[in-house]
């Protein structure tokens, strides 16, 4: 049976279905508590921004506060997950892989690989990515593309309530290392989402809207900017197909280019960096598998290559928005400004 | 015959010697055949440390976790990893212990509680922490253990895990090899305190200093501290001062040593030999029977050097195999 | 005040949850006489694309509805009258047209929630319930189903009969675990669904496994089945499509799930992405896909059905019909002679193993008929 729940709460509840089903998974991360050793209440917070609140009164201390010190819990979670537990530890803000990444990237991912297949590293690092808070540069990154690059690590990052509880149960329950994105601007988004458990299994893209004009793919916040953007291009009689990649490692090649391969035109949105990023890695992949069926060069939408700036002006010039997505789409079907000029 | 003045029953302690001999043995033989070009990549010798590791070993289960570091050959063998394993593994076989994937710096046990060698400084820190955390989560006893070098214990990371062991109650022990050299960078000179003891109160654990070549010293610190994790005590920090008698990896010409130095430490602070005459002191062992046992792990070391060599190579198709459970 | 010669073509509302649907072109040109029963569009919903059939017949007069355009459910789309109304007339019948305002369909939900929960002995089961008429209907869906596809027919059938359409267990929304999964498990907890809501006796319309079921229920308890009216069932012979329940079970994908369900109709274009989706999110709920196979394993085995109930069914007097859709290719049409004389049989043309969707209007006249004859 399903409600409508916020995506922050969703996360809350596979959290909380996933540690009463299984007694090893442990949740670890700097005030998903709140108030430890302090002498208030505890639970205070539940994490900066809420999401593992009331948890600690179900499961008590398989909940830890943690020392600001990410290394070395994010070290510890992986640690304990090669030992049988399958800890969650909470990196607040994914900008903090900065002090911890060596334990990610250099431990966790390399395990399974470097011990010849006989290591299991089943931790989640959950951390919050995207820009839209007025946060500033150093707590607004996507950096999807620096855990997409190294090989051993699952990079999910849903854009939604329902996905958000599938793909977290999925990720606890995977037996690899998994950095679980939450873009923080979608927090509050609500959806039908069912009480029951259920896994959305990595690797499978979501085709949110059928066209055959031209095919849009994003993954989180700016999905939902491709939405906006195809409602606004049905305006002028162009259908685009809008695909959510929910997973970046693995990613789901396979929808793209069946997609494109039927309209032709591809256009990737990225809130990560241009250089090196999700949107530059499908391009590249599109042109290599289905160069014959594109009609037209492919367009990349993505943040500029600066940090993220704090002055709400600039910041949202920042974020891809509906609007380029549309008009990088008009590109690729050979529609210029001065067309639109014309039929306005 | 004398009454057995140490805590160990001949058994183990024989069976402790034999652990220090095929360390060195197996590290020996691998300076000989490194030099002749045999194997690949590079590596880093544990000859002149074999007290240490094996003092500590002797204390512990299968189902208590060590992380290692890049010099994790003597932690291997000492936590009961398989010899032929592991030089198969240095060999980049298929039969090697991680099937010819992690070499010298990464060999990894788990079923024999070994997180595995790390080939990055100080990783070890916060992966024991974790390692204790399960232990303490299914309360069953077991601890965790980290060795780092000096030149590690400057590390941020396993400076974070201090902090978070103390913090969190952990049952592990932070074992600091100092061996007076980070690569070839003086102890005295790039860690800024003058006693480990003063790091660890800084942290709020015990720490203890121990000479590392003594194996019946490293032996009773390592019971104490352990003992004292088992029991819910909370961790600690062990300094063994230890004697390196090869470079920071095969082909390091050590001219930032000491003329004489390394000679010194062959002569005077030897482990082996020291631990030998004491036995012999006690008279728990005759040289005959020590002979008997160098000569069966010299076979044993030849033995593995021997399947090594003749093992299987992985496949190409080995290169793409084990990155992910599933993908 | 109004003519009652015009008669209004509105958006249909198909099932519990369509709330809108899209025109995506018109079968009758305007001016065309049409009759009833007659195909006037096409309709898209989110979860599937059908046809609008007549219900008044006339001249059709004015086509409202563009082709690319969604409305809500009840908007007036197109409007039939006899030939010799006034244009005028028309014109007025449209501008006083009251559509339904979105405050009253909130209160419809209220009235009548579009689901329904209740405990049962085997856990709980969710049905819908729609009419008000002395007859009762139970609707039983397949393998794999659940009472959303019964979304063409359970409003066309409470015209005049309370019909019940239930997710059997492991299905739908309702319990996920069944502890006997099997046919007779099913039919045992299909007798404890009907207990819970104080069924005594009902007509079962089964489709498919749910055909089946519905005659393992006949034959265990004959007292409480008015009639049985099986579609496309199961249980009529050996033969089953065993990749397309292989297919189903193991499918994870979309890519893996939509060719496999598309078996499943005559037109492979019904399948829509919101019906893989649906599909998908049922099959991800925790324990679905372990009683689905249990079932499998336990009816479908190697692709061959272990339960041919024909015999059995044969002897006993309970009034039945069949009706099988000529192209089904998951259960062969040849069953649909199985019961011989016994059974009245209607093979429709040009329609799959869902053909109470593609051929709705049909299906549900066949069905109203089987309901209503005297017992």
């Amino acid at each position: 049976m399903s409600r409508k729940i916020s995506m922050k709460q969703a996360i809350n509840e596979a959290l909380d279905l996933e540690m009463s089903r299984d007694p090893t998974v442990i949740l670890m991360g700097e005030d998903i508590v709140g108030g430890t050793g302090a002498p208030g209440e505890k639970d205070a917070w539940g994490g900066v921004l809420g999401v593992t609140k009331g948890l600690y009164g179900k499961h008590g201390d398989r909940l830890m506060d943690t020392p600001l010190s990410e290394s070395a819990y994010i070290g510890a979670a992986i640690g304990a997950a090669t030992c049988g537990l399958r800890p969650v530890a909470e990196l607040m803000f994914i900008d903090f892989m900065g002090v911890c990444f060596d334990q990610i990237f250099n431990q966790a991912a390399k395990f399974r690989y470097m011990f010849g297949g006989k290591a299991e590293t089943p931790v989640v690092i959950r951390g919050m990515v995207g820009a839209g808070f007025r946060a500033a540069a150093q707590h607004s990154q996507m950096l999807t593309p620096i855990f997409t690059h190294v090989p051993g690590l699952k990079v999910v990052c849903p854009s939604n309530a329902y996905d958000a509880k599938g793909l977290l149960i999925q990720s606890i329950r995977d037996n690899d290392p998994v950095i679980f994105c939450e873009h923080k601007a979608l927090y509050g988004f609500e959806m039908d989402v069912p009480r029951e458990s259920y896994a959305i299994p990595f690797g499978e893209a979501n085709v949110l809207r059928d066209g055959d004009d031209v095919t849009l793919v994003s993954y989180g916040l700016t999905v939902h900017r491709a939405m906006a953007a195809a409602e606004i291009l049905a305006q002028e009689k162009i259908e685009a197909e809008v695909i959510d990649l929910r997973t970046l490692s693995p990613i789901d090649r396979d929808t793209i280019i069946d997609s494109v391969e039927r309209t032709g035109r591809l256009v990737v949105i990225d809130e990560a960096h241009p250089r090196c990023n999700i949107a530059t890695d499908i391009s590249a992949h599109v042109c290599q598998h289905a160069f014959g069926a594109l009609k037209a060069g492919v367009q990349m939408v993505t943040a500029p290559h600066t940090p993220v700036p704090f002055s709400p002006v600039l910041e949202d010039l920042y974020i891809p928005s509906a609007e380029a997505i549309a008009a990088a789409a008009r590109r690729t079907m050979g529609i210029t400004a001065a067309d639109q000029t014309v039929a306005a | 015959m004398l009454d057995n003045p140490f805590p160990l029953n001949k058994t183990d302690l024989l069976k402790a010697y034999r652990t220090m001999r095929t360390i060195r043995e197996f590290e020996e033989r691998l300076h000989v055949d490194f030099a002749k070009g045999d194997i690949p990549g590079f590596v880093h010798l544990y000859a002149g440390e074999e007290a240490c590791a094996t003092g500590i070993m002797m204390h512990l289960n299968d189902n208590d976790r060590i992380a290692s570091t890049h010099r994790g050959h003597g932690h291997c063998i000492a936590k009961g990893v398989d010899v032929h394993e592991m030089m198969a593994e240095i060999y980049g076989r298929a039969t090697g212990a991680c099937r010819g994937k992690g070499g010298s710096m990464h060999i990894a046990d788990l079923s024999k509680g070994m997180m595995g060698a790390n080939g990055i400084l100080g990783a070890g820190g916060p992966l024991a922490c974790g390692a204790a955390l399960a232990a303490k989560h299914r309360k069953d006893g077991g601890v965790g253990i980290t060795f780092v070098g000096d030149g590690a214990s400057n590390q941020g990371m396993f400076l974070e895990s201090l902090n978070l062991a103390a913090v969190w109650n952990l049952p592990v022990v932070f074992v600091v090899e100092n061996n007076g050299y980070a690569e070839a960078t003086a102890m005295e000179w790039a860690v800024s305190c003058d006693s480990y003891i003063d790091r660890a109160t800084g942290f709020g654990l015990p720490g203890v200093t121990v000479d590392g070549t003594d194996f019946f010293a490293v032996h009773e610190a390592a019971g104490e501290i352990i003992r004292r994790a088992r029991e819910g005590g909370g961790p600690a920090l062990l300094e063994c001062k230890m004697a390196r008698f090869y470079g920071h990896f095969e082909g390091d010409a050590q001219t930032y040593r000491a003329k004489g130095e390394i000679e010194d430490l062959r002569a005077n602070r030897d482990c082996i030999k020291l631990m030998a005459a004491r036995l012999k002191e006690a008279g728990l062992a005759a040289q005959e029977e020590l002979d008997v046992i160098d000569q069966e792990v010299a076979a044993l070391i030849e033995d593995a050097v021997r399947a090594a060599k003749a093992a299987p190579l992985p496949q190409p198709a080995d290169l793409l195999q084990d990155v992910y459970v599933a993908y | 005040m109004l003519n009652e010669r015009i008669k209004p073509i509105v958006m249909p509302k198909w099932g519990l949850s369509m709330s809108e649907g899209k025109v995506t072109g018109w079968l009758k040109e305007p001016g065309s006489p049409i009759s009833i029963g007659d195909e006037l569009l096409e309709v898209e919903t989110d979860k599937i694309t059908n046809v609008v059939e007549a219900g008044e017949s006339g001249i059709l007069r004015r086509v409202l509805g563009e082709p690319g355009n969604i409305y809500p459910v009840k908007t007036l789309i197109a409007v039939v009258a006899d030939p010799d109304v006034p244009e005028d007339d028309i014109d007025a019948f449209i501008a006083s047209y009251a559509a339904p305002s979105g405050d009253e369909d909130e209160e419809d939900e209220d009235a009548a929630p579009r689901y329904l929960f209740t405990e049962t002995a085997v856990g709980t089961i969710r049905y819908a319930r729609r009419g008000e008429g002395a007859a009762r209907v139970l609707l039983i869906h397949g393998f794999g189903g659940d009472l959303d596809n019964w979304l063409f027919n359970i409003d066309a059938l409470a015209e005049n009969a309370t019909v019940y359409a239930l997710d059997l267990p492991g299905h739908g929304q309702s319990t996920k675990s069944l502890p006997e999964a099997s046919l007779k498990g099913l039919a045992a907890a299909t007798r404890a669904f009907m207990e819970a809501v104080s069924i005594d006796k009902a007509h079962l319309v089964g489709h498919s496994m749910g055909g089946a079921v519905a005659m393992t229920l006949a034959l265990e308890a004959p007292d409480s089945v008015a009639s049985l009216s099986l579609i496309c069932p199961a249980g009529l012979g050996q033969e089953i499509n065993g990749n397309y329940i292989d297919g189903f079970v193991s499918a994870a994908s979309r890519r893996e799930l939509k060719p496999v369900v598309e078996n499943l109709f005559a037109d492979p274009g019904l399948v829509s992405r919101q019906m893989i989706d649906d599909l998908l999110k049922y099959k991800r709920l925790d324990g679905v896909n372990d009683t689905l196979r249990a079932l499998a394993s336990a009816m479908f085995d190697d692709g061959t059905q272990q339960d041919v109930l024909a015999g059995s069914i044969k002897d006993t007097d309970i009034p039945r019909l069949v009706v099988w859709g000529e192209l089904d290719r998951v259960i062969p049409v040849a069953h649909a002679s199985a019961l011989d004389s016994a059974a009245r049989v209607e093979v429709i043309p040009n329609a799959g193993h869902m053909v109470q969707m593609e051929a709705s209007g049909k299906v549900n006249a066949l069905l109203k008929e089987q309901i209503g004859r005297k017992a």
